[in-house]
């Protein structure tokens, strides 16, 4: 149904009560500006959010609500109306037998006895066909059935139509038969304002609260089904399970231990190629470049920042591990097409920017009597740079890479696109490892049931890699900060 | 000063003698750092060389004319000219006897096979897409040029097939090596032949590839396009920009010009920051377990990929505003409430136009990571087939990046072309908008 209609009317209301308002507010002044407590234009805002806020309000607790009132009642005209004992015939052979597993010997359906699966599915059929879906292998009363669930869901939205214009009518109102010189509509609207900005500003909180909560939930429920130390621990992991119970390999495993050693590998090639050309790079920036140097390359280098992951991930794929694979075999080795190496060293290339930048703003922040005082001792710009800047700057060094190794962690789209998709325990960079973050897309992308654990597992991964890098970066924010504070 | 009886040398001596070693070392070390900038320099290169070279050749589609006759007693028997009708007709038989007509010898089932393969299986669709632009054209015979399959398309841009010498073969000389096996070769001797008799009757013909700009996605690369995702893109973005705009400069305000210092606002800065730096997949687990389990959101839709890359970038909008509006120097502040303005009047009339064009800079900058973001978009379907432009935010749909990735996924060499393709107008869309964020910046800059 058409709620943009409905949130339309009710700005178009909330427009012309800010006219109504200012002009009420400029007679009621006669014409006396100097006489009114706050502008005209205060007063009519007063009035347009008087207008807007409690009727939008209104839509927001109204649109939840209305699909489930008008499937009650669907739901309620099936069970008395359709699951009588002479409609049972006619519903055994129709495709809802199929659908709620009716016994053969049933006298009776009575909905609250339904298993979750089934009521859910009933449900899904009734608001296909009441969308107009197929109603193929139905009986006639199913139609019935959809059509009290869509003529209520009809009646719902014009009563939500003409209740929301009716609270704008009546807030507008109230608004404006209380404008009055001294009114103090300013203020009401500063602090209506300011009560948005609140709002917005909890966002962030509820942002994280959201996502602890839901993968704390999710990844409870898929420990209730698989032991958690057997995740932790486990070095056995295949989360395909099978649909029947005498398949082959029907119990999936879930040890995460070769996806964390998949991802510590990876991580680990990437650091190798990240630190030490971020790092040289930056103390060349920083301590010998000249400013036209500087000027040029350090926004190119950022360049390498900005390109999308999933651009590396292609460049990983279609240049790098067929490199690497062509160089394995001229000398002799076995590597794999989708090598932890690969995968690493262009995770690496990607970081280079982050772990460059991050080192020049705390070499920079080193102050300048630290290098002059070791020129004074005759030492080379090199044996300044190693024997005292370094050790300086190394708390907020160390910190900048704990959060290059974060976003090492987290990253999907070059491991998913070139790294592999079997759960390898390996320390050779040669050979295919995964990850967390591939398993959880490969897990969760593509048709999902929500009980299954192999989905839930997908969010008990999401936990793991939320926890690592929340931690990481608690640590790293915390060596940087208490680093700056000691220069400043 | 005394001397070390020992050593016959002096501590300036000494020193001399390290010296050299010493300069080496500082030579080496300085050595090292330009290396490891060529270094990363040389990985940029080499990654634009390689999409670029990959992509150009996409820009450019083989294409054969046809002369097509559509009889009215096949499209549209009826003569309504209903839109509907239209869109159902069979326009294959039409497109297939045009093609039958350009090799009149081949007779056989196998050869007119042969024949229509050297088409795009979805040369029809073209076909129909004419017609239903302008009716008037059934019952004409229309000239179109149709893609070429994609196969020879490749072969005739040089990208597969080694057996073939393209350039000796577009000039129709023979050096078809022939003597590879058939599993080798893309293409048959018999298909060769016909490719290379149209090239000789100047049907074949290299052109710009509208549908890559125009289309959707498709299973056939000759008539894959991108303008599909950049719909998808651009509907997605508009969502992101429209809430996360207000809601980060909002945000902003609050905690920089209002916020008391208590254990609320530290804790709320604190998750900023560390928001920040959450993986980007995680948000995309948020997506699916709130807004499409628990809040019930239709799949796939931009609606959906707009509001979690809003919650994905509403941290960089945020530091980047309170960094614009810290940068406002607080005489401005001063002067507004000296004069009597009320403190909102003071900030919405001084403060914030002073502050926007840092505000927009960081929005901007937001925005092309949103714009260049993939994983937290597969994980709430985004990674669907996407056949239909969409209409509104929501339809179906996909992204540039998820685009980019379900091609780099299929097998064929076109596809692989098309990918680097859909990258290089994805770094350029990025590249306009990091442009505008540098122009805005320099334009707006105040020193105080």
């Amino acid at each position: 149904m058409d709620t943009i209609l409905v949130i339309a009317a009710i700005l178009v209301l909330a427009a012309a009560g800010f006219f109504t308002g200012r002009h009420r507010a400029v007679v009621r002044s006669g014409g006396v500006s100097r006489s009114l407590h706050s502008l005209p234009n205060y007063h009519g805002h007063f009035v347009a959010l008087w207008g807007a806020v409690p009727a939008l309000i209104l839509l927001v607790l109204w649109l939840p609500l209305e699909p489930i009132l008008a499937m009650n009642a669907a739901l309620d005209y099936f069970q008395h109306h359709i699951a009588e004992a002479n409609n049972l015939e006619t519903i055994r052979q129709s495709k809802l037998a199929l659908l709620l597993s009716l016994s053969p010997d049933a006298t009776t359906i009575r909905l609250d006895e339904l298993k979750p699966q089934q009521f859910a599915l009933l449900q899904t059929e009734i608001r296909n066909m009441a969308a107009g879906g197929a109603s193929a292998g139905h009986a006639a009363f199913m139609q019935e059935v959809a059509d009290v669930y869509a003529g209520y869901r009809e009646t719902s939205y014009i009563l939500m139509f003409a209740a929301c214009l009716a609270m704008a009518g009546v807030g507008a109102g109230f608004a404006w038969s209380r404008i009055a010189p001294d009114m103090r509509a300013r203020n009401h609207v500063e602090n209506a304002i300011k009560w948005f900005m609140i709002i917005c500003s909890t966002v962030a909180i509820l942002t994280t609260l959201g996502i602890v909560l839901s993968l704390l939930f999710e990844a409870l429920r898929f420990f209730s089904k698989v032991p958690i130390t057997e995740f932790l621990f486990g070095l056995h992991w295949s989360p395909q399970t099978a649909i029947r119970a005498d398949q082959v390999g029907s119990t999936g495993a879930f040890g995460a231990v070769p996806l964390f050693a998949g991802t510590i590998l990876i991580s680990i090639i990437a650091m190798c190629v990240a630190v030490p050309i971020g790092l040289l790079s930056a103390i060349y920036m920083a301590e010998y470049a000249d400013n036209r140097v500087r000027a040029v390359v350090k926004p190119i280098l950022e360049i390498l920042a900005g390109i999308p992951t999933v651009v590396y991930g292609f460049f990983a794929a279609l240049t790098v591990a067929p490199f690497f694979r062509g160089l394995g075999e001229s000398i002799g080795l076995d590597v794999s097409s989708e090598s932890a190496l690969a995968a690493g060293m262009v995770m690496g290339i990607m970081i280079i920017p982050f772990v460059s930048s991050l080192s020049d703003d705390v070499i920079t922040a080193v102050p300048q009597s630290m290098r002059e005082g070791s020129y004074g001792l005759g030492a080379t710009k090199s044996e300044t740079v190693r024997r005292v800047i370094l050790p300086a700057a190394l708390p907020g060094i160390v910190g900048g890479i704990l959060l290059a190794v974060s976003r090492a962690i987290g990253e999907t789209m070059i491991v998913v696109m070139a790294a592999g998709l079997g759960a390898n325990l390996t320390a050779n960079p040669l050979e295919a490892v995964t990850t967390v973050t591939v398993q959880i897309v490969t897990l969760l992308v593509g048709d999902q049931e929500f009980d299954s654990p192999k989905t839930l597992a997908a969010f008990a991964l999401g936990l793991m890699l939320f926890v690592m890098t929340l931690c990481l970066n608690i640590v790293a924010l915390h060596v940087v900060r208490k680093y700056r504070e000691q220069y400043e | 000063m005394t001397t070390n009886a020992g050593s016959t040398l002096t501590p300036t001596e000494k020193m001399r003698a390290t010296l050299g070693r010493r300069y080496a070392a500082e030579k080496r070390f300085q050595a090292y750092g330009i290396v490891a900038i060529l270094l990363a320099l040389s990985m940029l290169v080499i990654l634009f060389v390689t999409i670029i070279g990959n992509g150009m050749t996409a820009f450019v589609q083989h294409t054969v004319h046809l002369d097509v006759t559509l009889y009215p007693q096949d499209i549209d028997p009826e003569g309504t000219r209903d839109p509907d009708v239209l869109a159902k007709a069979d326009y294959q038989s039409a497109v297939n006897d045009a093609m039958y007509s350009l090799f009149p010898g081949a007779t056989s089932r196998q050869e007119r096979r042969a024949v229509r393969e050297l088409i795009s299986p979805g040369a029809n669709f073209v076909i129909r897409d004419m017609v239903m632009d302008d009716p008037s054209l059934v019952g004409q015979r229309v000239s179109v040029r149709v893609p070429l399959a994609s196969e020879y398309d490749q072969v005739l841009k040089g990208n597969v097939d080694p057996a073939v010498d393209f350039t000796a073969f577009q000039e129709g000389g023979t050096s078809v090596d022939w003597s590879l096996p058939p599993g080798e070769r893309l293409i048959s001797e018999d298909q060769a032949n016909y490719l290379q008799q149209l090239i000789r009757q100047g049907e074949v013909k290299a052109s710009f590839n509208r549908w890559f700009f125009t289309n959707g996605d498709s299973r056939q690369p000759e008539l894959a396009g991108i303008w599909g995702a950049a719909v998808g893109s651009m509907l997605t973005l508009m969502v992101t920009l429209a809430l996360s705009f207000p809601i980060g400069v909002a945000a902003a305000v609050y905690l920089e010009e209002f916020a008391p210092k208590n254990r609320l606002t530290d804790i709320i800065e604190v998750n900023i920051n560390n928001l920040a730096a959450v993986p980007s997949i995680v948000f995309g687990l948020l997506g699916l377990a709130v807004f499409l389990q628990f809040f019930g959101m239709p799949r796939s839709a931009p609606v959906v990929g707009g509001l979690v890359l809003t919650l994905m970038t509403l941290p960089t909008i945020i530091i980047a505003s309170r960094a614009a509006l810290k940068s406002v120097p607080p005489s401005i502040r001063e002067a507004a409430l000296g004069v009597g303005a009320s403190k909102l009047q003071t900030i919405f009339h001084h403060v914030l136009p002073l502050a926007m064009p840092g505000m927009l800079t960081g929005t901007i900058i937001g925005m092309a990571q949103a714009l260049g973001e993939t994983a937290p978009l597969l994980m709430i379907g985004m990674v669907a087939f996407v056949v239909d432009i969409p209409g509104s935010p929501l339809d179906p749909a996909t992204v540039m990046p998820v685009q980019i990735f379900l091609w780099s996924d299929s097998p064929e060499r076109a596809f692989t072309e098309r990918t680097s393709a859909a990258i290089m107008c994805l770094l350029g869309f990025l590249i306009l908008m990091n442009a505008a964020a540098v122009l805005l910046r320099k334009r707006f800059e105040r020193r105080w």
